[in-house]
């Protein structure tokens, strides 16, 4: 009979109706500014760098190797490294960015860069409010704006944080064991430069991970 | 220009009831690239007799972003992002296919967990694909609001599974070369389990709204048939070739992945009318349905990557590739050439929804403006993928 699937339909309606009376699942919305939504903890919104310790200025574990700079598809990321080198937190001399700027306006939020830094040290965040009237700067991004400490990446992605810190842990135990396995080689080398024969120098093998080469040292 | 103009139309004599020849004037309209039935910025340029379609052109391009271009001059990985935008509602199916492409250039194994992570995402972007479609479809026949706000509900709980796994609901950019980014999160598998399990009960409800309403049928059956020897004819392919009676689907014919472990059905149509396109696409959701049920039972532990896979400095050796996937809108293929350098020599796309919207105008004459619109929507295209 003609007008039975509508009836059917209507009846349908009718019950849904009035279950978001009685039914939680019936009323998938939320009203956003008031009420939030829990975010994953996989969540991806942008990029920031994470900085160890309390000074962003001194702290940034980026050593500027432009391995991001390089990788990231829409080439929204621009680094000029610096002239100088600093102590990084494995007691290498390392460079740092002198400018590391990341255009929010261009960025697809990807997360290629999180995924080729060998260094751990950039990081998606899960902010997402960047309204902003000024449509140039007010999205480009510094070094400073992105700049956000390590106890921020804990909170965010707490799993992901924890096997950063071991992934790090693991280097520096590493670059440690290197240190002191170069030191006994060098007394050795002391020792028997006293001996006709000298011994192959090994401050050769002391030299610090290159920045910006394709193979870096540190596995993902 | 090949625009059509007054005088190339033929004007038919037609008569009123009284038998008096009536004279009158074709009308060209362009619909578009700002219709909201278009799905996007399409624009066709229909001639209209009264209102019927005597001819019909599609203009597209409005959404070309060079992407085949682009990926010539990125590294392969820095492709995988772009390939989320080409089919934005099926992001994972894009990933698939040109990681499929990548792995047989390259020559990676995937290992098996990876490969039910796949079987088990694509299957759910087929759900989410076709439960949109679905609502859409019905939104474009001026059934406003209910279908389509349903559909999305549902939607959105997939979407919740993609963003809990791959941390974006639309733009994943999951799969890797040789496996997947990372391994499912903890209690991720359960998530599924109840959303799968949910979903039959969504699928009744919206076949009591919908299925047999005389009003859908009245719109739908008989409208827009494609004959299989045209279908095949214009390489259709998917859900459309299916609805047509052409017994195709490349998860049947290539087996790629692990397709060939799982018990599934493909629906096929009778008619190839709009009616039986949106039936096969219900019909479809019942069987993504039942291999997503036994890829979640069957799923084993293990690694997510072939360890052989690399991230930085990948290189693979010369060759030419060409891998293919069945897409929630056809097959969907990615052709490569390699020269050994970091970035693809040559990258191409199969589309299917631009290949499926080449029959447009077959299906279109001789019906109604208003039946143009449901086609359309029943041809299933996304323009981010139409226009790459």
């Amino acid at each position: 009979m003609i007008g039975i699937g509508i009836a059917k339909g209507l009846v349908q309606t009718a019950r849904n109706l009035l279950g978001t009376y009685t039914d939680k699942d019936r009323l998938p919305t939320i009203e956003y500014p008031e009420e939030r939504q829990a975010l994953t903890e996989a969540t991806r919104q942008f990029p920031f760098l994470v900085h160890d310790g309390d000074d962003p200025a001194k702290g940034l574990r980026c050593v500027a190797c432009q391995i991001c700079e390089k990788e990231c598809p829409p080439k929204c990321i621009y680094i000029v490294k610096s002239r100088d080198k600093r102590v990084d937190y494995k007691g290498q001399m390392q460079f740092y960015p002198a400018t590391f700027d990341i255009d929010y306006s261009v960025c697809m939020s990807c997360q290629i860069c999180v995924e080729v830094c060998p260094f751990e040290s950039i990081k998606m965040d899960t902010e997402f409010e960047f309204s902003t009237a000024d449509r140039f700067r007010g999205l480009l991004f510094d070094k400073h704006r992105l700049a956000k400490s390590d106890a921020h990446y804990h909170r965010i992605h707490p799993t992901d944080a924890a096997e950063s810190d071991a992934v790090m842990a693991a280097e520096r135990a590493k670059a440690e064991a290197k240190a002191k396995a170069d030191a006994e080689a060098k007394a050795k080398a002391a020792a028997a430069k006293l001996a006709p024969t000298p011994a192959a120098s090994p401050e050769a093998q002391m030299e610090a991970p290159k920045p910006g080469s394709d193979t870096p040292t540190m596995p993902m | 220009m090949n625009r059509p103009t007054p005088e190339s139309f033929v004007v038919r004599p037609r008569v009123d009831h009284e038998g008096t020849e009536l004279e009158g004037d074709m009308l060209e309209v362009s619909m578009g690239p700002q219709h909201p039935s278009t799905h996007g910025v399409f624009r066709m340029d229909v001639v209209l007799d009264g209102e019927t379609v005597v001819k019909l052109k599609p203009v597209f391009g409005y959404l070309h972003r060079n992407h085949e271009k682009i990926a010539e001059g990125t590294s392969y990985l820095g492709s995988m992002p772009y390939t989320d935008r080409l089919d934005y509602f099926c992001s994972l199916t894009n990933n698939w296919a040109y990681a499929l492409a990548v792995e047989r250039l390259a020559g990676l194994q995937v290992p098996e967990r990876a490969e039910y992570i796949r079987v088990i995402t694509a299957e759910l972007t087929r759900l989410q694909n076709h439960v949109g479609l679905c609502g859409f479809l019905l939104q474009d026949m001026g059934a406003l609001g209910t279908p389509l706000m349903w559909a999305f509900r549902q939607r959105e709980k997939v979407l919740d599974l993609f963003e809990s796994l791959t941390g974006a609901r639309m733009m994943c950019n999951y799969m890797r070369f040789g496996g997947c980014r990372c391994d499912l999160p903890a209690g991720w598998l359960e998530q599924a389990r109840t959303v799968v399990a949910d979903f039959p009960a969504f699928l009744r409800e919206f076949e009591t709204l919908l299925s047999g309403n005389e009003i859908l049928m009245a719109r739908t059956q008989g409208v827009g048939r494609l004959s299989p020897e045209l279908a095949v004819a214009g390489s259709v392919t998917g859900p459309m070739l299916r609805a047509s009676g052409v017994d195709y689907d490349v998860r049947k014919v290539d087996r790629y992945g692990i397709y060939d472990r799982f018990e599934f059905r493909v629906p096929l149509g009778d008619h190839g009318d709009v009616y039986d396109r949106y039936m096969i696409r219900v019909l479809e959701m019942h069987e993504s349905l039942a291999i997503l049920r036994q890829a979640l039972k069957g799923i084993p532990g293990g690694p997510v990557i072939d360890p052989k896979a690399k991230l930085r400095g990948f290189r693979p050796k010369p060759g030419e590739s060409y891998g293919r996937i069945e897409g929630p809108k056809g097959e969907l293929g990615f052709y490569l050439v390699s020269d050994g350098g970091p970035n693809p020599y040559r990258y191409r796309i199969r589309p299917p929804s631009f290949i499926n919207l080449t029959l447009l105008e077959d299906m279109c004459l001789g019906r109604s403006i208003a039946d143009a619109v449901i086609i359309l929507g029943s041809v299933d295209i996304v323009l981010g993928e139409v226009d790459r």
